[in-house]
């Protein structure tokens, strides 16, 4: 089976600075991937090359297949990417439900007239995504919160919803950028088997960037480690526990 | 269409219930008013211009609340939709007689017009943000007066005559459309007060059916995030530019039927002022509230006219009404009571 994601030299400059250099990377299809390392070391520069949120300076982003380098960001979404983000970026005003609703508007498409005339099109899409996003609301727990709006739920579920909404447009791939954030111990466990679920009943890949070590190495299959923008390891999460250039670089010597 | 009744008088839905129900009503009370006591003419000259400026208020708040952009041109759009349709009722006056059928075929025409100039400016203007949109929208409206001051417009039996320069057009028993900045003079006055409140009605299910819509959501989502709304596939400009347009038609609908309540015109008349009063009356009424547009619009429309009699302490009570209903809108205590009666008035009716 080909991979879902195949990274080849990637590459950013800002002015005279090379945030990231020469990064090369593979995911596979229904894999849970890690992307970790120390504070700065371009993990989210990475997610925003991957989405086109950046211009990447080299290199070269396949996604099944298809090279998505010089797509823009909503062009890269429709191919099948779909992102959160570190600083979490809701639709504040809006409801929480209408926040999932606002992912699908690819899947289901109507005209203008469709919306003035309310024609039976819209009505079935507008139900159908309906329907949907209520679904993934209730995976995510956050069904009985769906009329309030986005700014007033607490930090864990906001950042919960932000999964939701980037699951509502159909990715083939999930860039979950620090998911656990701000998390007690406890909600991180019950992320852990929701991101777990997603992967399966979605069928989708993910790729993750997380601090917190107990969840990158009890839900990730691979994990890539990123360095000052370079690549330092990558392997199972036993060989990267064990690694000691990927201790130095956490600890220092 | 049975879906949007059926949603609209469903319970979560309220706020839009009240709208068309309180725009009715007072449509009723008004003319049952009219029927059996004399109104005063100063009151009933105000009642067509208000629902104009409801209709601009409304779809000012479109571009403002909902699309999250400063325009400050919005008199530029009321302005084309205006002269357009003084010159297609003079024009088409010979072969419709019938006033309602000339009334609404330049009302039309109007607004298709002003919607043109919109999709035309929203491409300049969407690339910018922020302040820079703001100013430049200004001098949009400011070119659009400008623009008018200048055309000189006739019709006679040899066609359409039209010049920059002179208004020595050479017509032969024909009749001015536009004579530069004296406007439009000698205009059938055909607005009625009934067609501003069908108009209103109109605004209101087409900004409803707009943000109940994939497109609303986008609108607003691209508002309130550029950047995670294009992370999950909205194309923002072409967001932005549907709620652009979708407001200078609706605005130019109203400046249609505001031309056609008068005889005179002037160009003038759709200044930085008008822009800035209607931007006021949003602002007040609350940016994205569809319910506070209009009763801040009446209102804040009507006091000034009835406040003529008092001369020059006219504008200070109206700085002191402006100050007052700030601090009231901003009181949360004085809101949650207004929600409070709200609340009991529907309970009563879900009781009987």
């Amino acid at each position: 089976m080909n991979p879902v994601l195949e990274v080849n030299n990637l590459g950013i400059d800002f002015g005279g600075l090379t945030a990231v250099n020469n990064l090369n990377m593979v995911v596979e299809p229904h894999e849970i991937v890690g992307l970790i390392g120390p504070n700065g070391a371009g993990k989210t520069t990475v997610f925003n090359m991957l989405t086109k949120v950046y211009e990447p300076s080299r290199g070269n982003i396949i996604l099944n297949g298809q090279d998505i380098a010089k797509m823009n960001t909503v062009e890269v979404n429709k191919a099948g990417v779909a992102r959160t983000f570190q600083n979490i970026r809701l639709f504040a005003d809006l409801s929480v439900i209408d926040n999932v609703k606002s992912g699908m508007n690819n899947l289901y498409p109507y005209s203008v007239f469709d919306t003035l005339l309310h024609t039976r099109k819209r009505n079935e899409n507008e139900k159908k995504i309906t329907e949907k996003a209520e679904e993934l609301l209730k995976i995510f727990n956050l069904y009985d919160a769906k009329d309030i709006e986005a700014s007033s739920l607490p930090y864990g579920a906001q950042r919960r919803l932000e999964i939701a909404r980037a699951l509502a447009t159909d990715p083939k791939l999930l860039l979950l950028d620090e998911p656990a954030a701000g998390m007690n111990p406890q909600e991180t466990d019950e992320l852990m088997q929701t991101i777990r679920f997603v992967r399966d009943q979605f069928d989708i890949a993910i790729l993750l960037i997380e601090h917190d070590m107990s969840l990158v190495m009890n839900i990730c299959e691979r994990i890539y480690v990123l360095n000052y923008g370079m690549l330092l390891a990558k392997g199972s999460p036993e060989e990267i526990r064990n690694d000691d250039r990927v201790i130095k670089a956490y600890l220092g010597d | 269409m049975k879906n949007f009744m059926s949603d609209l008088f469903s319970k979560k839905n309220r706020s839009r219930t009240i709208s068309f129900l309180l725009v009715i009503a007072v449509y009723i009370i008004i003319e049952i008013l009219s029927k059996s006591i004399r109104i005063p003419r100063l009151f009933t000259s105000l009642l067509v211009p208000t629902c104009c400026y409801i209709v601009l208020g409304l779809s000012l708040n479109l571009v403002v609340g909902f699309s999250g952009e400063l325009s400050l041109g919005h008199a530029g759009f009321m302005a084309i939709g205006a002269f357009t349709a003084v010159c297609v009722s003079g024009l088409s006056a010979s072969f419709i007689t019938n006033d309602i059928i000339r009334l609404l075929l330049s009302i039309i025409i109007g607004s298709i017009v002003a919607g043109i100039f919109g999709l035309i400016i929203s491409v300049p203007v969407l690339k910018l943000s922020g302040d820079y949109l703001a100013i430049v929208t200004l001098a949009f409206g400011q070119i659009i007066k400008s623009l008018i001051n200048n055309i000189y417009l006739g019709f006679d039996s040899n066609g359409l005559q039209f010049s920059f320069v002179t208004n020595e057009l050479n017509l032969q028993n024909g009749k001015m459309l536009l004579s530069g900045p004296m406007g439009a003079t000698d205009t059938a006055k055909i607005s009625t007060f009934t067609f501003g409140i069908i108009l209103i009605l109109f605004t209101l299910f087409v900004i409803y059916s707009l943000i109940d819509s994939k497109y609303g959501r986008a609108i607003m989502a691209a508002r309130d995030n550029r950047i995670a709304a294009e992370s999950i596939g909205i194309n923002i400009s072409r967001t932005k530019t549907l709620a652009f347009v979708t407001s200078a038609i609706l605005a130019g609908m109203a400046g249609a039927l505001y031309a056609l309540n008068y005889s005179t015109l002037q160009p003038a008349k759709f200044d930085f002022n008008t822009s800035i009063l209607v931007l006021v009356y949003v602002v007040f009424g609350g940016l994205g509230n569809i319910n506070g547009t209009i009763i801040a619009t009446t209102v804040l429309y009507i006091l000034p006219e009835l406040l003529r009699s008092l001369q020059d302490y006219r504008m200070l009570i109206y700085a002191i009404v402006l100050i007052v209903v700030m601090q009231i809108t901003n009181s949360a205590a004085l809101k949650q009571k207004a929600d409070k009666i709200v609340k009991q008035i529907f309970k009563k009716g879900e009781r009987e």
